[in-house]
């Protein structure tokens, strides 16, 4: 008997210490990236283009990775939006259920698992294939493939949840599927379909393997799609592999831009989930 | 007006239709596109040369991918053997024992941890991981390292993959019906027993499917396995040495140097490679956790 208790007390501990590791693991990364990040961080950072020399430690900041990225991912959820909503409305409203949506469910849930660089490495192939040169371009379309089966899987998952009787009174007033999917369905899943986009421009503004080779990098803010454009992640990977202090610095400075971005964009997801919810039909 | 609402809605089923279809089908897109890719390579040189010579050597035509291949497997089995018990230990607390203020308070935690984006995971590891094992864990296993090593990337992908094995075993543990718990329960067990005998029991192929999944994740991460793996293309022989895996291979080689023959289909067959690997677990994981999901259903 005492023995059980022993035991029950035993695994507890190591239990609540797995947890305590990983929660800590989480805060251990943020609090690193703060501490190390801050110091080199000023306004020069968020407003100026690199000026000569700034690879050495000279003057400038990284707007043109910011903007870049925010034109990347920007561009990438525009388009995986064009995509993913319709197709998450045909899986839910018009086809419903069957082996070729269980098929789409299967082949979208697999696609997420497939590593950012082989999305690079597929990106950059089709680009030779088409002679295209490393641009603004070719990284969102790269960035879209990456990021849509996650908006589609995550819009999937709210539409989903939208109750049956809500389409079937819309169904009874005579509305076409069209006008059930876009007016009764889409609005009703609203908050959770804005998570979607959200938490999928989130993961295209993190990644760096999937731009690597397609979108290129350059100190300038691209004024054309056919440009080549800089990112955040791949702007804090050339700076640490610099030898300079100055340069790893700015490195810190700028994964620490790059966090806040994604803490912001996690934290107004939420925010919208739950103020929007209020609106919603249960 | 009647005629216009239809036809809007016959042209929009079509175009949806046909969206679906090629959204689904990308993914054959991509292994075709691959393959053809990495044909050239893979009709000029036999299978087991590529996959087991050691000699990586493209200007001379010589492209052994084994010490990768053992780079890829010794970080993935690293990452695997810390992050599995940690995160199983967790997943256990959090659906089995914690009240619903700590599940709370952990859960939104553990997606932040699931949403840094990998490159400042790989400047963790460079700022933390690497000085941790230069300076304390190779004195301490008498041996001298630069800490940019499989350890390093081991821990720093274990991190990475805890978000995906908790929440998936989360889920396949509350799959388990609440009546199997209370009749363990009722006849005496404590919980820790029930957990182990019932619960983990019930729940074992789905928490398969987690960890699988979870490999599946740490063997195509990429830029901070770069970051902080050492790149050195040597077959490793203990934890503390540098390695050089597939995904970094790609990412340090492709798009420079396109001009040696060879070179560029060696690289894509390195990305076909990891793609095989991470479908085959992906359906795997994917065909167990369906068959759980459509149990609650």
């Amino acid at each position: 008997m005492d023995r059980r208790r022993v035991e029950e007390k035993f695994f507890l501990v190591l239990m609540v210490g797995a947890t305590v590791v990983i929660v800590s693991s989480l805060i251990l990364i943020l609090v690193q990236v703060l501490l190390k990040g801050l110091p080199a961080l000023n306004l020069a950072m968020i407003t100026q283009t690199p000026k000569g020399g700034f690879y050495l430690g000279k003057e400038g900041g990284i707007l043109n990775a910011i903007v870049g990225s925010l034109y990347l991912a920007g561009g990438a959820t525009l388009l995986s939006v064009l995509l993913s909503l319709p197709v998450a409305l045909y899986l839910n409203v018009y086809a419903r259920s069957g082996t070729f949506v269980t098929f789409c469910r299967f082949s979208f849930d697999v696609l997420c698992g497939v590593p950012s660089i082989v999305f690079g490495a597929f990106g950059l192939a089709i680009m030779l294939f088409l002679k295209m040169r490393a641009s603004l371009l070719a990284g969102i379309i790269t960035i879209a493939l990456l990021i849509f089966p996650i908006m589609i899987r995550a819009m999937d998952e709210v539409i989903r949840m939208v109750p049956r009787e809500l389409v079937d009174a819309s169904d009874a007033l005579g509305a076409t599927r069209l006008e059930t999917s876009f007016r009764v369905v889409a609005r009703q899943a609203l908050p959770g379909i804005l998570t979607a986009v959200l938490i999928a421009f989130g993961r295209g503004i993190g990644d760096a393997a999937s731009v690597l080779f397609t979108a290129g990098f350059t100190d300038y803010i691209p004024d054309s799609l056919l440009r080549p454009a800089a990112s955040l992640p791949l702007a804090i990977f050339f700076q640490l592999g610099s030898p300079l202090n100055e340069v790893k610095d700015r490195a810190y400075a700028s994964a620490l831009i790059l966090t806040i971005i994604i803490l912001a964009i996690s934290l107004i997801a939420r925010w919208i989930s739950k103020k929007f919810a209020a609106h919603v039909i249960k | 007006m009647a005629v216009n609402r239809r036809l809007k809605d016959v042209l929009s089923r079509r175009a949806m239709f046909i969206l679906t279809i090629l959204s689904a089908l990308v993914i054959v897109l991509i292994i075709v596109g691959l393959y053809l890719k990495a044909r050239p390579i893979l009709g000029s040189k036999p299978l087991g040369e590529l996959l087991f010579s050691t000699r990586w050597r493209p200007l001379k035509g010589q492209f052994g991918f084994f010490p990768f291949i053992m780079g890829t497997l010794w970080v993935t089995g690293v990452a695997v053997f810390i992050a599995v018990p940690l995160s199983l230990l967790s997943s256990v607390y959090l659906s089995e024992y914690a009240s619903t203020r700590i599940r709370r308070l952990v859960s939104p935690l553990i997606d932040i941890l699931a949403g840094i984006p990998s490159v400042v995971y790989g400047v963790w590891g460079i700022l933390v991981v690497v000085p941790l094992i230069k300076d304390h864990i190779a004195p301490l296993a008498k041996t001298f390292s630069t800490g940019y090593s499989i350890l390093a990337a081991g821990i720093v992908l274990a991190i990475m993959i805890f978000p995906v094995i908790i929440n998936v075993s989360v889920e396949v543990f509350r799959s388990v019906p609440d009546e199997l718990r209370d009749a363990s329960l009722a006849l005496g067990a404590t919980r820790w027993q029930t957990v182990k005998r019932v619960v983990l029991r019930k729940a074992l192929p789905g928490v398969i499917a987690a960890v699988v999944l979870g490999i599946s994740r740490a063997f195509g991460e990429t830029m901070a396995v770069l970051m902080v793996a050492g790149n050195v293309a040597r077959v490793p022989h203990s934890v503390l040495d540098p390695a050089y895996p597939l995904p970094a291979l790609i990412a340090n080689n492709y798009g420079e140097m396109l001009t040696i023959p060879l070179y560029d289909s060696a690289l894509l067959l390195a990305a076909f490679i990891l793609m095989l690997v991470v479908l085959l677990f992906n359906v795997l994981s994917r065909l167990i956790l369906n068959r759980i999901e459509r149990g609650i259903r």
